[in-house]
């Protein structure tokens, strides 16, 4: 099903968790809100869910609104960041309870059943409690509860926060495999960049309750629209240079012998005489000529097939990420050549 | 280990090994004292059949007591009268208190002056309310009547018709206890994670069906304590009856509970162990219901465990 929100805003007393946001979701997509906590996105994720009302604007399912719809009319699996798994209830009880709230005839129940839970490989666990299992299997169930009435729509919110690393890419993996045969139009929330570069058809970045950028990973990672979504994005974070612009040339303030040599910097934004270079840590290389500046080795993390490096040129420090082919030891003076930069507008300080 | 002389030392380590019953003990000997050594000596009194109750030197033991309390009619009917008020009363009084807890726990406002106004009655003595009540409830200038006449009923003789008693009792003791009900009610809603509802709402539960499919579940342990004090308290029934039918046990003795059948032994009767008798048989009645809830709800658990392990 297709969601469409039309300039909808959520104001709650005094505050405003939800500005202005209009975005469109095809048709078994699977969409990320993505954002720092508090930024709207699980406010944004409950007005689909249909349990808050928007303030003003509109929500379209398939072209028909839905403000006046409830929830429980909505068609909608949801799995919640707890899972909120009844706990009085079995596993089987919990998973057959929408069905038995829309009066699906026993038979089909049972049958369809039988087909999620060997989808989600729980069939030994339908005649325990919630309480007897682990984060791992109440979030398979939850799932299954979710999915078991067939919706149009599946929300997850936060649904790997309460999960070990190992266990967390494991269901990533079988979430995104599951939501690709079943064409369900997924939208689910994370504060996770990697999680939801990883599995996502496209990324909608949220600050502040305002829209930052929607679009595939790839391109919000590689054409971020401001300093914001590029800092969000990328792990370790990119590196930020006040500079300045003249005439197509860029100046390093406090940076001796800086050659902005066949430099083409990337330009995100209204770019005034004042900006800042950002360079991610991966397009630092390490060069025996050619360079764009020199730096010294402050301090090396080793993290197996790759090597982080903090690099200090007076006042400022730069993260270099680079493959671990090289022994590199602290005081190294090191030639660097920037593969890639973005330019961005200075916002006042940095 | 490591050792020291004075931890070592044989009262220290005595004191240190029952400090917890000295923090209880001046709380066990008021109890003692005052609670559990009455009770036993009640329960001795039962069986007494010939004794001097001022000299306190028994004569004779045995059971005539019992058996002339099993002959006697009236405690019959106080039985009965009690059986059958705590039959109505207390699912009632729970279901209500429920009602007004759901009620209350929902965005309304002024939410904090109706849950005063609900527990007004459980600050108030008893004895005050039953007057107001007997006023209000009079034939002729009662503040009832007075109301219903507006909607052109005639008068009906509240506290004259021994039909009308169990009603009155039943109500009174709805509105009694309401307050505190809906305080243990409200504080069990309020442990329910909003969360559930959410989901269920989600699962397309109605609200009715959130009720029964959550709320309920949820509450079970609550309902269990209330249902268990509940009838303790509607056994207990005295002082209504005793302040609303001016010392009389209702009109054609509608309105005679066990305890107003104890106090009347005792009190009119001078017949202490008859009364002690009485009260020893009210305690097994009372025990033997408790037992009963806790038996009802380790059923349901073996069932539905028996349920959901098939």
């Amino acid at each position: 099903m297709k969601i469409r929100l039309e300039n909808i805003t959520k104001t709650f007393k005094t505050t405003t968790a939800v500005s202005n946001l209009s975005f469109t979701i095809e048709d078994g997509e699977m969409i990320c809100l993505l954002g720092p906590s508090g930024c709207g996105k699980s406010t944004t994720l409950s007005m689909v869910a249909g349990l808050e009302q928007p303030t003003e604007g509109e929500i379209y399912f398939d072209d028909v609104p839905m403000s006046g719809v409830q929830a429980e009319n909505r068609d909608i699996g949801m799995v919640f960041q707890n899972y909120a798994l009844y706990p009085h209830m079995s596993v089987q009880d919990n998973i057959l309870f929408p069905l038995k709230m829309h009066h699906v005839p026993k038979a089909q129940r049972r049958e369809r059943l039988e087909k999620i839970s060997n989808m989600l490989q729980i069939q030994e666990l339908l005649h325990r409690k919630p309480g007897q299992l682990s984060g791992g299997q109440q979030q398979r169930v939850a799932i299954a509860r979710a999915l078991i009435k067939e919706p149009k729509i599946l929300l997850l919110d936060e649904p790997f926060s309460n999960l070990d690393a190992r266990l967390r890419i494991e269901l990533r993996d079988d979430i995104r495999a599951l939501q690709q045969k079943l064409k369900i139009t997924t939208i689910f929330v994370t504060h996770d960049q990697e999680e939801a570069m990883s599995i996502s058809d496209r990324i909608l970045l949220m600050k502040n309750g305002v829209l930052q950028q929607y679009s595939t990973p790839q391109e919000m990672y590689r054409t971020p629209v401001n300093l914001f979504v590029a800092s969000f994005l990328g792990n370790p974070p990119i590196n930020k240079l006040p500079c300045t612009l003249r005439d197509g040339v860029i100046t390093l303030p406090g940076i001796n012998g800086w050659k902005p040599d066949a430099l083409e910097p990337v330009f995100c934004g209204e770019v005034q005489e004042q900006a800042v270079l950002g360079v991610r840590p991966e397009d630092i290389l390490v060069v025996t000529e050619g360079e764009h500046l020199t730096a010294q080795v402050a301090a090396i993390q080793t993290l197996g097939k790759e090597v982080y490096l903090r690099l200090h040129h007076g006042e400022h420090t730069l993260t270099a990420c680079l493959s671990w082919d090289h022994d590199y030891s602290i005081g190294d003076t090191l030639k660097l050549k920037l593969r890639k930069c973005y330019l961005f507008p200075s916002e006042g300080g940095l | 280990m490591r050792t020291n002389r004075l931890t070592d030392s044989p009262p220290v380590r005595f004191a240190l090994r029952y400090k917890a019953w000295l923090y209880l003990l001046p709380a066990l000997l008021v109890i003692t004292v005052f609670q559990i050594y009455p009770i036993c000596k009640s329960f001795l009194m039962g069986f007494y059949t010939d004794f001097d109750y001022l000299k306190d030197e028994v004569y004779a033991w045995g059971f005539d007591n019992f058996r002339n309390l099993m002959r006697d009619a009236d405690f019959a009917l106080a039985i009965k009268n009690t059986m059958r008020l705590a039959l109505v009363a207390a699912p009632l009084s729970i279901a209500v208190s429920l009602l007004f807890a759901v009620l209350l726990n929902s965005d309304i406002r002024c939410r904090k002056v109706f849950q005063s106004i609900y527990f007004l009655p459980f600050v108030t003595s008893m004895v005050a309310v039953s007057i107001v009540w007997a006023w209000m409830l009079n034939k002729d200038f009662g503040l009832v009547n007075a109301i219903l006449k507006v909607f052109g009923v005639k008068k009906i003789a509240w506290l004259t018709d021994p039909n009308m008693t169990l009603p009155i009792l039943v109500v009174l003791c709805i509105w009694k206890g309401l307050g505190y009900r809906v305080i243990i009610f409200l504080a069990g809603l309020q442990g329910i994670d909003p969360r559930y509802y959410q989901a269920a709402r989600l699962d397309g539960a109605r609200a009715m069906n959130r009720f029964f499919h959550i709320t309920l579940p949820q509450l079970g342990p609550t309902v269990f304590f209330l249902s268990i004090t509940t009838v303790i308290d509607v056994f207990k029934t005295f002082d209504e009856v005793y302040v609303m039918y001016a010392k009389e046990p209702g009109p054609l003795k509608s309105g005679l509970t066990i305890v107003y059948y104890i106090f009347d032994k005792f009190y009119h009767n001078w017949s202490f162990a008859a009364a002690a008798a009485a009260s020893f048989v009210l305690f097994l009645i009372v025990l033997a219901i408790t037992l009963l809830q806790f038996g009802v709800v380790r059923l349901v658990a073996l069932y539905d465990e028996r349920r959901t392990s098939r």
